[in-house]
């Protein structure tokens, strides 16, 4: 599965006369085609696919916004104004463009939440699962970046509140504030690094994109029984099964994607970005874009200004330190009866968390939110070091052929007998 | 099993032809979703409507311009040479033979018949752009500082590499003292 | 596991009670009004922009400005779509500044299409000097940039087509326009120079009361009646019809061109189930059939 070991036999002479120089046919070959699949994945994969697309989408959209766009604090507003009605199908490139980097998000979410349900994080799957996080990180910054562009009262404002945060960081935060901003406050030079910045990230995200799929192709998939391939008969070609279910499953969440873009463009936004930075006014509602909600909501939960910055970006980091926390030697939820509840809460404790991030930080609200926030680390630090400890799994089945097919058939000449072993497997 | 799960072509013959339509069908809808997808890309590479706008007719007063002198206006963000013509070039202009011209043009197809003494042509050189210099070295018409072009006094290339005479933007004559450059012109 | 229930609990519980206190805030909501433009199908109704430009030039744009409409886009399908010569006509009605001339000197001259709304007042310090410290705002994009939260869980709901509800703006404006109280609440004092209105937040607006009934005179049918009558709350249905175009100015397009993307878009997904679903026979299906015949795999 390595980019080395491939099946695929070039035929003319000057495949073979490439290929010996560049063997990236063979690479793609056995990369997405002769690629093993396990054959009981469900729609859940599918959201890798669908998250490279988006990442070519907003790409794509954004390169040809910038070909309008003017990052200037006078002219900002004004160029997206112009994109939104004089330039043609302005209105479509930057509503696909807006929407895409929530449609972006709801994939990214759904892929992660399938990650931890399935334990895809664990063993041998560690740097892959690392990868995801780092790509998630530079998918929030790049988020940030972009939604300070249209330079209306929520763009500046968030500017303002996030580099304030940043600030709270000992000794080097006022440095590295004024290094961003390019001045004593948010203006001019600052929509203009924020640009330039907001331009390269997505690069690295997919140069990031690139290793995480490598990676996912040294280790092979996990699936949602969570053991491993063990035999031909687990798993299918990469093409055209798998590929034919990723286009199937990104038409479908374009479907989804086209309602946003077309019929509600403005409901993912906030009002407030429609009117131009006013360094003057604070808006009344100060919120960030729905998918940093739950981690606004742990900023606030803490009294302290580091603190809550030290617990914000703690959320993240624990992520990845995820494969080392669970300490169950089965990967898949669906085999464990006791973490699979403690998952639902925590997913349950996560959609609290961006609820209360949309809320005035006042009386029970901040209540909630403290309790969510301890949860939200209990899952970590408590959860999933101990009930794998004390979980006793359900068995597991035999091979992954046997839980499509169900027990007690014998499959094939080479097929495993049902219910043989149900040893869970930490061999990728 | 394993009957059912080789293609079932062989049991239906029609099996085939319906999972091949099935296919190309897909297929065909998947192309000409792509191409949808990429048209307003392409098409919001176009002039946008302001800039549309912007190229609406303009309006010069004649009366301001000397015997002679040449005025540059923009339209559509070009340059556009109004050129009031002295009695001797007219006179020289008519007399030159179109036949030896790189690109034979009579005099009166380059300015507008009763308006004689008035040139309206765009300002860029035909070969590469540049702006030709009006009235270097004392000869009467223009020469391009590029690359060597020369263009007489109503824009017709006397020199090459200049393949084409300076072209006439749409205008009209508003009375004897305007002129409505853009006038006519696709928008 | 009691740790878990109670938890679960106490956050829907803090969840439920929330949404309730937040709805309460601030007077009451304004009400949801029926609009044209709503809705997947929503389009604009072009004699009620056209009247609610009358509205806006003959009244609002005393104060203020329009900063992103053109003349052109009065003629634009899907708007209030003047005729071509009715737009030059009116460009020329106002008087535009240009400049600098060949001596170089600003000069005044008629409007053009091309040209924008000039703005009542030269500069945003002009605009707040001549209305008591506060600038009027620009109102091409008010229809987008003003809304109000409806509490609770609504936002769960409003998205959905059919039954969602996403004309905030609209309808808060609407309201404003008709929210005005000769008599305030006794617990209330309007400072000098400020106006009660039951929707604006915190209820004191610098702006005065802008409609009255029979302000404006609508062109009349053609059996000389009036065709819609001449109120507060028609010129304010108008004139905030208006202003959802002049901030959404192709929300026709943008409707029509999505409903057939996402036909487009459900078809192709159809055929592609089936593609699927044939090629994943071959290996006995996806998750029932048995005995693959499998292809080999390294």
């Amino acid at each position: 599965m390595s980019a080395h070991a491939t099946t695929y036999v070039p035929k003319s002479r000057f495949a073979k006369w490439f290929e010996a120089r560049l063997p990236i046919v063979g690479l793609v070959h056995s990369s997405f085609i002769a690629f093993p699949v396990p054959r009981n994945l469900n729609y859940f994969w599918t959201f890798g696919a669908i998250l490279i697309v988006m990442l070519a989408s907003q790409i794509v959209t954004g390169v040809w916004l910038a070909m309008h766009y003017q990052p200037s604090a006078t002219e900002a507003f004004n160029s997206v104004e112009h994109i939104m009605r004089d330039v043609n199908y302005g209105w479509l490139l930057r509503y696909m463009h807006a929407n895409g980097a929530s449609m972006f998000f709801i994939a990214v979410y759904v892929h992660m939440f399938r990650n931890l349900y399935y334990g895809s994080y664990k063993a041998p799957r560690e740097v892959l699962y690392i990868l995801g996080v780092i790509i998630y990180l530079l998918m929030m910054a790049t988020a940030f970046l972009g939604y300070t562009l249209p330079w209306g009262q929520m763009s500046f404002w968030g500017a303002t509140v996030i580099t304030n945060i940043l600030a709270a960081i000992p000794i080097v935060g006022d440095t590295i504030q004024s290094l961003l901003w390019g001045g004593y406050s948010v203006g001019n030079p600052t929509i203009n690094r924020f640009f330039s910045l907001h331009y390269l990230l997505p690069f690295m995200i997919a140069g990031v994109v690139v290793l995480h799929v490598w990676a996912l192709h040294v280790t092979g998939q996990n699936n949602p029984t969570g053991i491993p391939i063990k035999t031909g008969k687990d798993a299918v070609p990469f093409t055209p099964y798998a590929t034919i279910k990723d286009v199937f499953a990104v038409v479908v969440f374009f479907v989804f994607f086209a309602y946003w873009i077309f019929l509600q463009p403005n409901y993912l936004g906030h009002a407030d970005n429609y009117i131009p930075a006013n360094p003057a006014v604070t808006p009344a509602h100060i919120v960030p874009e729905w998918y940093f909600l739950p981690f606004y909501a742990i900023l606030r939960a803490v009294p302290d200004k580091l603190g809550g910055v030290i617990l914000m970006f703690g959320a993240v980091i624990i992520l990845a330190l995820a494969p080392w926390l669970d300490t169950s030697r089965v990967r898949s939820a669906n085999y464990r009866p006791i973490y699979r509840q403690f998952f639902w809460v925590f997913i349950f404790c996560c959609f609290l968390l961006g609820w209360l991030g949309s809320k005035p930080p006042e009386g029970g609200y901040v209540l909630a939110s403290r309790i969510a926030t301890v949860y939200y680390f209990a899952h970590f630090l408590i959860v999933m070091p101990l009930v794998g400890l004390f979980e006793t799994p359900k068995p597991l089945p035999g091979s992954i052929l046997e839980s499509v097919t169900g027990p007690g058939k014998q499959v094939g000449s080479s097929g495993i007998p049902a219910g043989a072993t149900a040893a869970p497997s930490t061999k990728g | 099993m394993a009957t059912t799960a080789a293609p079932s072509d062989a049991a239906h013959p029609h099996g085939a032809t319906r999972r091949d339509f099935l296919f190309l069908a897909t297929g065909a809808g998947a192309v000409v979703g792509a191409a949808a997808l990429a048209w307003p890309f392409v098409a919001s590479m176009a002039p946008d409507a302001e800039t549309v706008a912007a190229g609406a007719p303009i309006d010069v007063d004649l009366t301001p311009i000397a015997d002679g002198q040449i005025v540059n206006v923009f339209w559509r963000g070009k340059l556009i040479f109004v050129r009031h013509l002295t009695e001797k070039e007219v006179a020289d202009m008519k007399a030159m033979a179109p036949a030896s011209m790189i690109d034979p043009a009579p005099f009166l197809s380059r300015v507008k018949e009763g308006h004689e003494r008035w040139l309206v042509a765009y300002g860029n050189c035909t070969h590469l752009g540049c702006v030709p210099i009006a009235n270097a070295n004392g000869q009467e018409g223009w020469a391009c500082p590029c690359h060597g072009s020369q263009f007489d006094a109503v824009g017709r290339v006397t020199r090459g590499p200049a393949p084409i005479n300076l072209p006439i933007p749409p205008y009209a004559f508003q009375g004897d003292a305007k002129v409505r450059i853009g006038e006519g012109a696709a928008a | 596991m009691i740790r878990t229930r109670a938890l679960v609990a106490a956050a829907l519980a803090a969840f439920l009670s929330a949404g309730a206190a937040s709805a309460a805030e601030g007077g009451p909501l304004p009400h949801r009004e029926k609009w044209t433009f709503s809705g997947m199908f929503g389009t604009f109704d072009q004699a009620q922009l056209q009247r609610g430009f009358q509205v806006y030039r003959e009244v609002c744009s005393n104060c203020h400005s329009l900063h992103y409409v053109r003349f052109r886009n009065l003629g634009e399908e899907g708007g209030p779509d003047f005729s071509a010569a009715q737009v030059k006509a009116l460009a020329a009605e106002y008087k535009v500044k240009d400049g600098p001339n060949d001596s170089g000197d600003m000069f005044e001259r008629p409007g053009r299409p091309a040209d924008k709304f000039p703005s009542p007042f030269p500069n945003d310090q002009a605009a707040a000097a001549a209305n008591g410290g506060k600038a009027p705002p620009d109102l091409s994009l008010m229809a987008k940039a003003r809304t109000f939260a409806r509490g609770g869980l609504w936002f769960i709901i409003d998205w959905l087509p059919f039954i969602g509800y996403t004309e905030q703006g609209p309808d808060y404006i609407h309201a404003l326009l008709n929210g005005y109280k000769e008599e305030p609440p006794k617990d209330v004092t309007v400072p000098p120079g400020g106006h009660y209105n039951e929707y604006y937040p915190g209820h004191i607006i610098a702006m005065p009361k802008p409609l009255s009934d029979g302000q404006v005179t609508y062109a009349k049918g053609a059996d000389g009646k009036p065709v819609v009558p001449e109120t507060v709350d028609q010129y304010s249905r108008d004139v905030t019809a208006f202003m959802m175009w002049t901030a959404e100015p192709h929300l026709l397009a943008r409707k029509q061109l999505g409903l057939r993307a996402m036909l487009f878009l459900i078809v192709l997904a159809g055929l592609l189930y089936y593609v699927k679903k044939k090629i994943w026979s071959d290996v006995g299906g996806e998750t029932h059939g048995l005995q693959p015949e499998l292809h080999k795999t390294s």
